[in-house]
């Protein structure tokens, strides 16, 4: 199984809950907006604690409510590529990618910043500032930072919106690379059908 | 122009001041931090008591010193008998009771730019790799340091005018003690002593009016346009 997550999360009132067991490379995570998307990966990389479950992505625990298990977000090695993108606006983008990659261990990393930079086409922006940047290379950035920090799999929150057709094209062709010629385990948020049929080998549905 | 015993009266000053600051600086922003992140019972309290010498009458923060660090005071006491470090009557107490006064300022430029900081930041860090302390001190650190600055600059002025607390506690000491407010109104006392206050008192304001420039204008530009510290 590449995700399996069982949760529970109560925000006054509301609550999301979700039962998920997919043993897809790429899981599509599909509802209306406000129905707890970004809540689920939050938790999946550690950012928000759940109220109860189970999270385990390709057979390593990373919660468990029943056995008082809860890994650090920094010890879960999630690539999150956040839907607002959450450059550091203090570092230029050479140094917004080489955060995680200098935290990762060496045999972690699995892909070289060289490729990164020529398959996101961002070899233009390392000198500049994330204020600079426009919604399309805010984004492709935070994609080569998440993946160059050795992520043992990614969660992609919307990573084509805001893109122009031929960018977001790109950045499909993309994520179906990493998914065919690296297999390593994602799980998307995406509200476009289309893109999820087309990529999806699963689609769960939050509700 | 000034005297060379007026200039020694500004000298001081700034040494006292200086000394103020950086002795407060660490443990304004760890109070700012706190209040700003964390949640826990007590917070209000702690609030409360960080802004006290903000509203206390400065001769009673003064007389708390000399109750707490004076020589027979708990505090004092063993500072004397382990360090023979004495802060009464000396410009380190001087220095000591300007820290005190100036600390609710300094924490809440800092607690400011602190909230200004997008958390989200901090969770992407950590995603990345980045352990708590890591995240802190490559995120919420660097980019609070405006407020940083404009809290030392808030407290240099704040310390630059102190005199309640000072005067209670490390007494009016010509060389010692004597600050710039100290010096005005010991010149206030003596007869025919009209010109050394007004040129005292404008170098003061000068002063003052500076720190409180810069420490507007830092707080802007770390927190926003909107923001203020005054």
């Amino acid at each position: 199984m590449f995700f399996e997550v069982s949760l529970r999360y109560d925000f006054g009132p509301r609550q999301v809950s979700l039962d998920l067991a997919s043993d897809n490379v790429l899981t599509a995570l599909v509802g209306v907006s406000g129905a707890g998307k970004t809540t689920v990966l939050n938790a999946i990389a550690g950012l928000l604690q759940p109220d109860a479950g189970r999270i385990a992505v390709a057979g390593e625990v990373l919660f468990d409510a029943a056995h008082g298990i809860n890994v650090k977000p920094e010890k879960r090695r999630a690539g999150y590529v956040f839907q607002d993108a959450r450059l550091f606006p203090h570092m230029k983008v050479a140094a917004n990618l080489a955060y995680g990659e200098k935290l990762a261990r060496v045999e972690d990393r699995w892909i070289a910043r060289d490729r990164v930079i020529e398959l996101l086409g961002i070899g233009d922006l390392l000198g500049r500032y994330p204020a600079t940047l426009s919604g399309g290379e805010t984004r492709r950035v935070a994609v080569g930072r998440a993946l160059l920090s050795g992520p043992r799999f990614l969660l992609l929150d919307e990573p084509m919106a805001s893109l122009d057709a031929a960018r977001a094209e790109r950045m499909r062709e993309l994520i179906e690379n990493i998914r065919d010629e690296l297999g390593l385990p994602m799980l998307l948020v995406s509200h476009d059908g289309r893109e999820v049929e087309r990529l999806a080998g699963r689609v769960v549905t939050l509700d | 122009m000034l005297t060379d015993a007026e200039w020694a009266v500004v000298g001081l000053s700034l040494k006292v001041s200086l000394v103020a600051v950086l002795l407060t600086l660490p443990v304004a922003y760890g109070l700012a931090w706190l209040l700003a992140r964390r949640r826990f019972p007590g917070l209000i309290a702690l609030d409360a008591l960080v802004h006290l010498p903000l509203v206390v009458p400065p001769v009673v923060t003064g007389w708390v010193l000399l109750i707490a660090f004076g020589r027979n005071g708990p505090i004092g006491a063993w500072l004397e008998s382990a360090f023979g470090v004495t802060l009464v009557f000396n410009w380190t107490g001087a220095a000591l009771a300007a820290a005190v006064m100036a600390l609710p300022l300094m924490v809440r430029a800092m607690r400011l730019s602190i909230e200004a900081v997008d958390r989200r930041l901090v969770g992407a860090a950590r995603s990345l790799g980045a352990s708590r302390w890591h995240a802190f001190l490559t995120i919420t650190l660097p980019l609070s340091l405006p407020g940083i600055a404009a809290g030392a600059m808030l407290g240099f002025a704040r310390s630059l005018g102190e005199f309640g607390a000072t005067i209670t506690f490390a007494s009016n000491i010509a060389g010692e003690t004597r600050t710039l407010p100290l010096a005005i109104y010991s010149g206030l006392q003596l007869p025919g002593a009209e010109a050394q206050v007004a040129r005292l008192a404008i170098i003061s304001i000068v002063l003052s009016l500076l720190a409180l420039l810069v420490s507007e204008l830092l707080v802007r530009r770390s927190a926003g346009r909107q923001a203020h510290v005054l």
